[in-house]
């Protein structure tokens, strides 16, 4: 039995502001932006909101700082850092929060401006005293130290790899906001710049700017404030190490046990899922979380992004703004999963709209496949 | 330091002085008999505390590996995951073939080598 306030509480709201550029601004100026979009169109004032959540790579006590930007006494102030699932996680607090009425409205936010500022990854990783002398590059290193063994046990090959990046930069060039929307075909991925074996750089995710809200009330007050509130059936996370020496099988995520917790609250199936948001920070992130959340065999995920499964036109349509490969990737990407998923389920995502998406599936992922947090959303209609 | 009192290990500072001896020391509980990599004052799960630092064998399997791609004239260079004999996974890099023909699966053996200003445990083909 998974407990959790199944549907009694939604996102009415959610925005992005700033992918891509966002040169002149902080990181702090384009979450605001972003949340006061979230509120708007929802049909909220910033004063309604009464519990904020934030986390930002370079302010450790960013939940008070973001609380004194938006001039507000918030009775709940959080900024859980979990990397860049930290958002899915609030996610669980608040809808539990926000159903025992400790909170009338949650303002969920992120913005980072990494790109304009370092023109690299900004992270509040530390560096580990047994692995840095070895010189690892967090967090590809990781990555691609999952990846070769997922290669070395499955067979894995670097076109499959490279076949979910092509299926997101399909994805990209229906989002006009997606901020590289060229095209890409899998031997441009695999004739890229090498990073870290097996990924060159078109198997790493973008560095950009960016900022995203989401605003959570009740469901009883949500049907009231929007059209098609996307209510949060379930949200549950998992951590199985933070370095990644101490992950205990390269190949087996987190994911493998919050996504079946995640099932299990919001009462459904892989197979019921209309769209999937995947945080994809790196190509084997996908193949490794769709084998995880039960959408193929362990094993197989490779062989199943082939031939455009996942990419538009495919049978299951997967990380439909672009992704973290290329629409964007402020550094945590975790909040953005959640908006694409609203959106989806809003039926407001134009070019890239899954006709009738009911039931939305987004999954963030923080450190080196540390933590792992799945939500599922859905339509009314799912309740 | 083979024989410690519970509450007595300090897990970094121990481990790197035992490498600037030039040995390479693992803890291992004493309890269920289980060693562990990385150091720390409490067995993971257990929480036990009775602990004692042991000679590692020293021997192990690449589990994975990658190559580090720097642009001319910086070096590429290996970064591997060491399964050690003993059963605990470490992060170091195998040295003596270039990066790229270390294999996952591949028998290594440990040596420590003087890197920048400290001890460090590296990997070499057994």
């Amino acid at each position: 039995m998974e407990n959790f306030p199944r549907a009694k509480t939604a996102i009415v709201g959610a925005a992005t502001h700033g992918i891509g550029e966002a040169r002149g601004f902080s990181a702090m100026d384009i979450a605001t932006h972003a949340s006061l979009k979230a509120l708007k169109s929802a049909g909220l004032k910033l004063s309604d909101v009464d519990a904020v959540f934030i986390c930002l790579p370079n302010e450790f006590l960013s939940g008070l700082s973001f609380a004194q930007y938006l001039g507000l006494h918030p009775k709940i102030t959080e900024n859980n850092r979990t990397g860049g699932s930290a958002f899915l996680t609030h996610v669980t607090w608040a809808a539990l929060a926000l159903e025992a009425g400790l909170s009338d409205v949650a303002l969920i936010a992120y913005g980072s401006v990494q790109r304009t500022t370092l023109g690299r990854l900004q992270s509040g990783a530390g560096v580990d005293p047994y692995e840095g002398p070895y010189k690892p590059k967090m967090p590809v290193t990781g990555y691609a130290l999952a990846a070769a063994r997922h290669m070395h046990q499955y067979g894995t090959t670097p076109e499959q790899l490279a076949e979910v990046a092509v299926s997101a930069r399909k994805w990209a060039q229906l989002n006009p906001d997606a901020f590289d929307r060229g095209e890409l075909t899998v031997d441009d991925v695999l004739k890229a710049r090498r990073v870290a074996d097996p990924f060159g750089v078109r198997d790493c995710c973008l560095v950009t700017d960016g900022a995203a809200a989401i605003v959570m009330t009740r469901a009883d007050r949500a049907r009231d404030l929007v059209r098609k509130p996307a209510y949060v059936l379930g949200s549950t996370a998992s951590t199985f190490h933070y370095n990644i020496a101490s992950m205990p099988d390269l190949t087996v995520s987190a994911a493998s046990e919050s996504g079946p917790r995640a099932f299990a609250q919001a009462k459904a199936k892989p197979s019921d899922i209309d769209v999937l948001e995947l945080y994809d920070a790196f190509t084997i992130n996908t193949i490794l979380f769709l084998e995880d959340l039960g959408f193929c065999p362990k094993g197989e995920g490779g062989r199943f992004v082939q031939g455009g499964r996942i990419a538009p036109g495919g049978s299951l349509p997967v990380n439909t703004n672009g992704g973290g490969l290329s629409c964007v990737h402020p550094g945590m990407y975790g909040l953005f999963t959640l908006v694409e998923a609203t959106e989806q389920l809003m039926g407001t995502a134009g070019a890239r709209q899954i006709k009738n998406a009911k039931l939305a599936l987004a999954h963030g992922n923080g450190g080196v496949l540390s933590s792992q947090v799945t939500a599922i959303l859905g339509t009314e209609e799912t309740i | 330091m083979t024989d410690q009192q519970p509450g007595s290990i300090q897990p970094e500072k121990d481990y790197r002085q035992f490498l600037d001896e030039g040995r390479f020391m693992i803890l291992k509980s004493r309890e269920s008999g289980r060693h562990f990599f990385p150091p720390r004052v409490a067995e993971p799960v257990s929480g036990s505390t009775d602990l004692e630092w042991v000679p590692a064998l020293g021997t192990g399997i690449v589990y994975s590996t990658s190559v580090m791609r720097e642009r001319p004239p910086l070096q590429s260079y290996n970064v591997a995951l060491i399964d050690l004999e003993e059963g605990p996974r470490m992060m170091s890099r195998v040295e003596g073939v270039p990066p790229e023909q270390v294999r996952i699966g591949m028998r290594v053996r440990a040596k420590i080598v003087k890197d920048d200003t400290q001890s460090l445990l590296v990997f070499v083909p057994a």
